[in-house]
């Protein structure tokens, strides 16, 4: 019943927005979605997938919703609402009878990725709002127990309906800062699947699938946005890479030593293109110039022929548009590849009050220290990124490292 | 939907009293406060007196415990407020950044429980 689950999957997003947009209540809009779905699981089983499954879905939704205001204890004060739903119906779009639903879904992105919502609210709402993960799976990918995950959904939900929280595409002068946020939350939801914390999975792919797929909904949605592409981009030259990571053992692979035979080609050539699309639009962002930095790579031979010179540029554009230490500490590491290490040990001790938590940071230190034959030092601090790592694959990799020394 | 903004700072935060700072942040409220009655948004608003003038009092068993102070022992006090008439949460986010104070202390946003 996979096809089931991903038909329902495909749309649950789309009738979740027009419901509530309607009757401008998460809440119920996703309860009736959650029985249409349930029923849905009976009907499809018995008789088949019907002809056009995203009109099924809705106008049972819609019958759920309508069912359910009317057993409502306030029904008197719904009375509103009812009428909306009512009059809520699908037209027959074309002579095939395939029916159309207008497509609220960026309402409720903005909604759901509203910057009055906490992140981890957020990305919890866009998962189970517009992705359509049952809570219990939002939980497992995030190692929660079903019942913290409920809670945090609850409290969202409550928190956009008595703070107010319209169902709304920002104004023009707030989008672009809207849409950060949007690209902040969509980004957290794959980064968790791609450099997983803790568990017993390096990559949780779950996750890095459903960032993807809400991230191509958002494009599709706004196609002019050079960062939405950007980050589109910087997804897919990431996850290309997937298959090389880790060894058959679950062990971190560091990029040069990565088989480029296994890297998703057509990922890649979606990535590069988008990369390029976006640049070429003159609106440079962090996610484009991460992207741009990812396509180098994706593009080069092997780890030696990579263009670092260009990797270290693009870092200082970087630098240029957002002030970071991480980013610091990435454009020494590429430095290092052309420039001599005994250089680059003074501006790595720099970084090192601000990152002193930051577990990459260590291993680069220790990277470098080795490098120059300072062994004694380099082991001290593959130790301390030992001791900072959360995630078991990398730790394996650091201790394999450390021994060797 | 009614919303609160409540103003805090830190007492020795921002422009000081009998400064050309302190007399242009009290112009700035002057328009703004205008502002919102022109947008039809103002209910009301108010400053308090310094927080050395508050007391804190508790009933317990039907006993009244006062103090001298404020309720907490912050650095950021409660030095005023805005009511507003807003529609929806972002338009009262975008009147309370207008607030001269939140460029040196923070305005908490919260909406009136209506029943």
């Amino acid at each position: 019943m996979k096809a089931l689950n991903t038909i329902i999957k495909d749309h649950w997003g789309g009738i979740v927005a027009l419901l509530s947009n309607y009757i401008q209540d998460l809440d119920l809009a996703e309860d009736a979605m959650q029985d249409a779905l349930e029923s849905a699981l009976i009907h499809w089983q018995k008789s088949g997938i019907p002809n056009h499954p995203q009109a099924w879905l809705f106008t049972t939704a819609k019958h759920k919703a309508l069912d359910k205001i009317r057993r409502a204890q306030n029904f008197a004060n719904k009375q509103q609402q009812y009428q909306l739903l009512l009059d809520l119906n699908l037209k027959p779009e074309t002579q095939e009878q395939d029916y159309s639903i207008p497509d609220e879904r960026l309402r409720l992105i903005f909604t759901c990725c509203h910057p009055a919502l906490d992140p981890s609210v957020a990305v919890a709402l866009t998962l189970r709002l517009l992705g359509g993960l049952s809570t219990e799976e939002i939980a497992k990918s995030f190692l929660l127990k079903t019942k913290t995950m409920a809670q945090r959904i609850v409290r969202g939900k409550k928190k956009i309906k008595f703070a107010g929280i319209p169902y709304k595409i920002p104004e023009k002068e707030d989008f672009s800062q809207r849409l950060d946020v949007v690209l902040t939350v969509l980004y957290l939801i794959f980064n968790e699947g791609y450099a997983a914390s803790g568990g017993d999975k390096p990559i949780r792919q779950g996750l890095c699938d459903e960032a993807i797929r809400l991230t191509q909904i958002l494009f599709k949605l706004c196609p002019q946005q050079a960062e939405v592409k950007g980050l589109l981009a910087l997804m897919l030259l990431h996850d290309s890479r997937k298959k090389s990571r880790y060894n058959h053992k679950g062990e971190f692979v560091p990029m040069e030593q990565q088989d480029r035979k296994l890297w998703n080609k057509k990922q890649i050539e979606q990535g590069i293109q988008l990369t390029q699309s976006a640049l070429k639009q003159k609106q440079l962002g962090s996610y484009q110039l991460q992207a741009a930095i990812s396509a180098i790579h994706a593009e080069a031979k092997d780890h030696k022929s990579t263009n670092w010179l260009e990797v270290v540029l693009i870092y200082d554009k970087l630098l240029s548009i957002k002030s970071s230490d991480v980013i610091r500490l990435n454009r020494l590491a590429a430095l290092s590849q052309i420039k001599p290490v005994q250089e680059l040990i003074e501006p790595v001790n720099q970084l090192e009050s601000s990152l002193k938590k930051y577990q990459p940071f260590y291993a680069v230190k220790a990277d470098f220290l080795n490098k120059i034959g300072e062994v004694k030092k380099a082991k001290f601090y593959y130790q301390k990124a030992i001791d900072l790592c959360e995630n078991e694959g990398l730790k394996g990799f650091l201790i394999d490292k450390l021994q060797k020394l | 939907m009614k919303y609160i903004a409540l103003i805090y700072a830190a007492e020795n935060a921002g422009p000081q009293y009998g400064t050309d700072e302190f007399d242009q942040m009290i112009g700035e409220y002057g328009s703004i406060t205008e502002r919102y009655e022109k947008d039809g948004v103002l209910l009301g608003g108010d400053a308090l007196q310094d927080v050395n003038t508050a007391t804190t009092i508790s009933v317990r068993n039907g006993k009244t415990e006062t103090i001298d102070g404020p309720f907490a022992e912050t650095k950021e006090q409660l030095g005023g407020y805005y009511l507003f008439e807003c529609e929806n949460l972002d338009q009262a986010l975008k009147y309370a950044a207008m607030i001269p104070s939140a460029k040196y202390g923070r305005v908490e946003v919260r909406p009136i429980m209506e029943y």
